[in-house]
């Protein structure tokens, strides 16, 4: 166990929603920001604390700070276990920090009805906290709905342009991809025939007996769909734009950059090491709905916006089109660029989309058209901004370029084809990345903002928008300088399985 | 006759056993005593005591719980079969019991009706369902069902100075009439063929469940049996609504008074469930093959045809009849499912109890919103509830959300054990059907949310041109009765405890 006298995971998931029952059950407002600094605080401090003692501690089956609580469904074989490996780990840190940044930002603001914002927050980073410290496939969902019910509302309630009509279409879309993986998750379930849903005996039962091919196939099929509905795999991507338009600056924060990751992450974490044969027969689709869909196609399209808010949504569902082909592609070279690809997306997405919401501050509008010449009043402003452009488009020195290197080799040996076509797609990126960035901040101001600047004078980032901001920064920064601090566990992890994967294949084959 | 084999068989009948139905039906008694002798100041507080009384009987039952475990124990001469299950449902029907009086006490405020009468009624038709659920004779089963429905056909259309409700009852009559003559004609025929000397082991008593069950193995294909047992299961097709038997759910939802409404939505279902799942794995198991393709083909088109429908109601009564039919569409997969999958059952207990939770906390907003007409429930009403009663618009999100089947709450995890329980049973398509009908909900559930949440409220002046007083203060009473349903919903989501155990992995 750790060497703290709890169970950091479970505290990081009791503490955003024991604050939350607080605040739902009428704290003051004062006291309510007091103590969401708290329940954004802690999750992050205990989500750094098991990054830094991770190596340290024993694994059991891969596993550090394993434990298992009762919910008084063992019969069926579940139970909130709760515990990470090296893929897990990445992301509950980055879950913990980007938390902490949408948290920051969100007591700052004045956001009407602030007390039911706060709480909605913390009930979704509760729910993210739960996501990847789960070992139980059951919970893993079950946390993965917890986070996702209140974007909806925040979306309806705090949205912008359109808000209800964005919050009824992502609901509906998420809810069917929700439904299809849970169809999935289930028919793993009854299939492995173990009677349990915690993750490690599944894997073990499947590697004694693996699952004849056309049922993983199948099973794949549904996971893959399900999964990529909740990840915006194109041609079921329009949810995403438009919900992160109109949602609010920390919940698209939180969604875009931490809550999206389920899918993959269940693919990584669930579909690849149980269903091996699916994926086989399965990637040839994937990597060419990835490539052509979401890099292309969606890449083209986002070049086209004139919104700032939907462009960064757009662009997200590009990247996401890296991530599937680095699944598709399979090897472990592959899986751990996109796992990096995650966490370097995770915080750079949430940077842009905290830094859009700081510019509609001053600008009173998304219209890339009617902004021009703000990084002469706001240079701190305009030098993030293109910090967080630059990670996206994948310079070196961001976490982003590691990600993105690690798949395209990775799909050189997959396809250079499909390699050479995601390569284009870094093309597309730029251009819309640099385009954006020189249209908010450089060049004369047009008139539109010139009125708007005259009834208000705009200012530098303050204190309390700058300290999110570095957050992020520095995470992304960090691991694009010294990749090992993500890489090492995670290397560990990924070979641990390709090699007993291959040691079962070659018991199969005698 | 000879004195001592009525002695003997006499002292088989355990009337301890009963004392839950006794209970009830006394309770129900000295309502209508009580209102006689007590002056008319006192009268107010005549319900306040049948609640209390029925608290101290479910507390007692929930003590006592499991009475009966493995067989069962066959009691009256094998006309009640007391079981585990007939356990579980006894507390169901009380709590649902209490919740209606409950409902009652809010909705009655801006009524003019006699009112003890009512909460007489109620007590004596949940005794009924009791009965109902642990009946094992057909004789027993038909008297203790139309004993329920009687007590329906009054309380649909209690409200009489309403045309909607009394029309509701009208149409409740007729389609009940015809459910109970199905149903009949249904059972004699299996008497009929049952009792036949020339069959084969031929029942001595062909009421007798057991006993039908012993010829129908022994008989496989007759056809007179098969005929008798679809007909049985179109009647009771009728009290869960399922399709094509739905037909007079949005009419009488809209038209009976929302405390009736909720009771037919809850209680009248579980107990058709509860036979269901009764018949289709004791009697009805050797013509299983019959039986399921009657369940799977119900259920298959009562999903889509409850999702559906209820995707274009305004009328919020309406809107929650016929997404109560989809329900019953859900649970008709567990049904499917249960004669090979043994989870299956507690699955349906455990949707039961999800659903009772969801629908009072929904049922139980709808008559604090309920118009002095209270067949005149539109979502516009629903409009900027967040603003105007914050508790109330709460109460009503995890109700709904819990009936969507959202997590964290209950009625998320009642719908996974019964895919869980499709899915060992191999219903894919079935399975497949449900998961487009989830998503096809959340269209209409979120809907009524976002009216809730979204939208304004409608126009003042517009709201006093209607008959709709203010929304009254919430009481101290409702509002812990509603907290505690919600947090009840929200607390069995996330901890299934001793209840789970029990229900899913006995």
């Amino acid at each position: 166990m750790s060497n703290l006298p709890f169970d950091p995971l479970l505290v990081s998931i009791a503490t955003p929603l024991a604050v939350a029952l607080l605040i739902a059950f009428g704290l003051s407002e004062r006291w309510s920001a007091r103590l969401a600094y708290v329940g954004f605080g802690l999750p992050a401090l205990l989500a750094l604390h098991t990054w830094w003692h991770f190596s340290a501690q024993p694994l059991v089956h891969g596993y550090a700070f394993l434990t298992r609580y009762s919910t008084g469904l063992e019969g069926l074989g579940i139970s909130l276990m709760l515990g990470l490996n090296g893929i897990a780990l990445p992301l509950f840190v980055l879950a913990g920090l980007v938390g902490l940044a949408a948290g920051l930002y969100a007591i700052q603001s004045n956001a009407e009805r602030r007390k039911t914002y706060l709480m909605l927050l913390l009930v979704m980073q509760a729910g993210l906290m739960g996501v990847f410290a789960s070992v139980d496939v059951f919970f893993f969902y079950f946390f993965h709905e917890l986070a996702l019910i209140p974007t909806f509302i925040m979306v309806g309630l705090w949205g912008g342009r359109d808000r209800s009509y964005a919050a009824m279409k992502m609901t509906i879309y998420l809810t069917a991809g929700a439904m299809i993986s849970l169809a999935g998750l289930i028919a793993l379930y009854v299939k492995a025939g173990a009677r349990s849903f915690d993750l490690i005996t599944l894997r073990a039962a499947l590697l004694e007996r693996p699952l004849a091919e056309t049922l993983q196939g199948n099973l794949f099929a549904l996971l893959m769909f399900g999964f990529g509905i909740l990840v915006s795999l194109w041609p079921f991507h329009t949810w995403a734009p438009l919900g992160y338009g109109a949602a609010p600056s920390s919940a698209a924060m939180l969604h875009a950059g931490v809550l999206k990751k389920f899918g993959l992450y269940g693919l990584i974490q669930i579909a690849l090491p149980l269903l091996p044969a699916g994926l086989t027969h399965w990637s040839g689709p994937l990597a060419w709905l990835a490539v052509i869909g979401n890099v292309l196609i969606v890449g083209f399209v986002t070049i086209a916006q004139r919104d700032l808010k939907q462009l960064i949504g757009y662009s997200s569902v590009m990247h996401m089109g890296y991530a599937f082909l680095g699944i598709a592609a399979g090897s472990t070279l592959g899986v751990g660029g996109v796992v990096l690809m995650m966490v370097a997306h995770g915080f750079s997405v949430a940077l842009l989309f905290l830094l859009s919401t700081s510019i509609y501050h001053r600008t009173q509008t998304f219209a890339l058209d009617e902004m021009g010449g703000l990084g002469r009043n706001a240079p701190v402003m305009a030098a993030f901004f293109a910090a967080a452009t630059f990670a996206s488009v994948g310079l070196p020195g961001f976490a982003n370029f590691w990600g993105e290197l690690a798949i395209f080799v990775a799909l050189w040996q997959f396809s250079p084809l499909i390699a050479a076509l995601a390569v284009a797609g870094i093309v597309i990126s730029a251009i819309y990345g640099l385009r954006a960035a020189a249209r908010v901040f450089f060049g004369e101001p047009t008139e539109a903002f010139a009125k708007v600047a005259a009834r208000q004078p705009v200012t530098d980032l303050r204190w309390s928008e700058k300290i999110p901001a570095l957050i992020l920064l520095a995470a992304l920064l960090f691991v694009g300088f010294w990749p090992k601090s993500v890489s090492t566990a995670l290397d560990a992890e990924l070979n641990a399985r390709a090699a007993s994967s291959s040691a079962a294949a070659h018991v199969a084959s005698k | 006759m000879n004195l001592e084999a009525v002695k003997y068989a006499a002292s088989l009948n355990d009337w301890l056993l009963i004392f839950p139905e006794l209970a009830l039906a006394g309770i129900a008694l000295l309502l209508l005593v009580a209102e006689m002798v007590l002056p008319k100041r006192l009268h107010d507080h005549i319900p306040a005591f049948g609640i209390a009384a029925q608290l101290g009987l479910l507390g007692g039952l929930i003590s006592r719980f499991p009475q009966f475990g493995g067989e069962g124990y066959a009691n009256f001469n094998g006309l009640l079969l007391h079981s585990y299950p007939g356990s579980i449902l006894r507390i169901f029907f009380v709590l649902a019991s209490i919740l209606v009086c409950v409902l009652a006490r809010f909705s009655f405020k801006r009524q003019r009706v006699a009112k003890i009468e009512f909460y007489h009624i109620v007590m004596i038709s949940t005794a009924a369902m009791m009965l109902l659920a642990q009946s094992n004779h057909f004789v027993l089963f038909f008297v203790a069902l139309e004993t329920l429905t009687i007590g329906l056909y009054i309380l649909v259309s209690y409200f009489r100075e309403n045309p909607l409700t009394l029309e509701a009852g009208l149409k409740y009559l007729i389609s009940g009439a015809l459910s109970s003559s199905l149903l009949l004609f249904g059972i004699v025929l299996l008497y009929g063929a049952a009792g036949n000397p020339a069959a084969d082991a031929h029942a001595v008593d062909p009421f007798n469940f057991t006993q039908i069950e012993r010829f129908l193995t022994n008989n496989p294909g007759n056809f007179l049996a098969s005929a008798g047992i679809v007909l049985i299961l179109s009647g009771i097709a009728f009290k869960i609504a399922a399709f094509p038997f739905q037909i007079w759910v949005p009419d009488v939802y809209q038209g009976a008074p929302t405390p009736v409404t909720a009771f037919l939505a809850v209680s009248s279902k579980a107990a058709g469930f509860a036979v269901l799942l009764t018949l289709t794995q004791g009697v009805f198991a050797p013509y299983q093959s019959l039986v399921q393709t009657v369940i799977v083909a119900m259920a298959a088109t009562t999903l889509i045809f409850g999702n559906i429908a209820a995707l274009t109601q305004s009328n919020v009564k309406r809107l929650i009849g016929l997404s109560g039919v989809s329900h019953a569409g859900f649970l008709l997969l567990g049904v499917a499912a249960a004669p090979t999958v043994p989870l299956a059952n507690g699955a349906i207990y455990f949707y039961l109890f999800a659903y009772l939770l969801a629908s009072f906390a929904v049922f139980g907003v709808m008559t604090h919103l309920a118009p002095v007409n209270d067949t005149n429930q539109e979502l516009d009403h629903y409009r900027g509830l967040s603003k105007t009663h914050p508790f109330l618009a709460g109460v009503l999100t995890v109700g709904l959300g819990s009936l969507a089947g959202i997590p964290p709450l209950a009625g998320f995890m009642g719908k996974f054990f019964v895919f869980v329980a499709a899915f060992q049973a191999g219903l894919y398509w079935l399975l497949a059907l449900a998961i487009v009908g989830v998503v096809i909900s959340i269209y209409y559930y979120f809907g009524w949310i976002r009216a809730v949440y979204f939208d304004n409220p409608s126009a003042p002046q517009e709201a006093a041109s209607e008959d709709r007083p203010e929304t009254p203060r919430v009481t101290v009473g409702a509002g812990v009765v509603l907290g505690a349903l919600a947090l009840a919903t929200i607390v069995l989501g996330f901890y299934q405890g001793p209840l789970g155990a029990w229900l899913v992995t006995r």
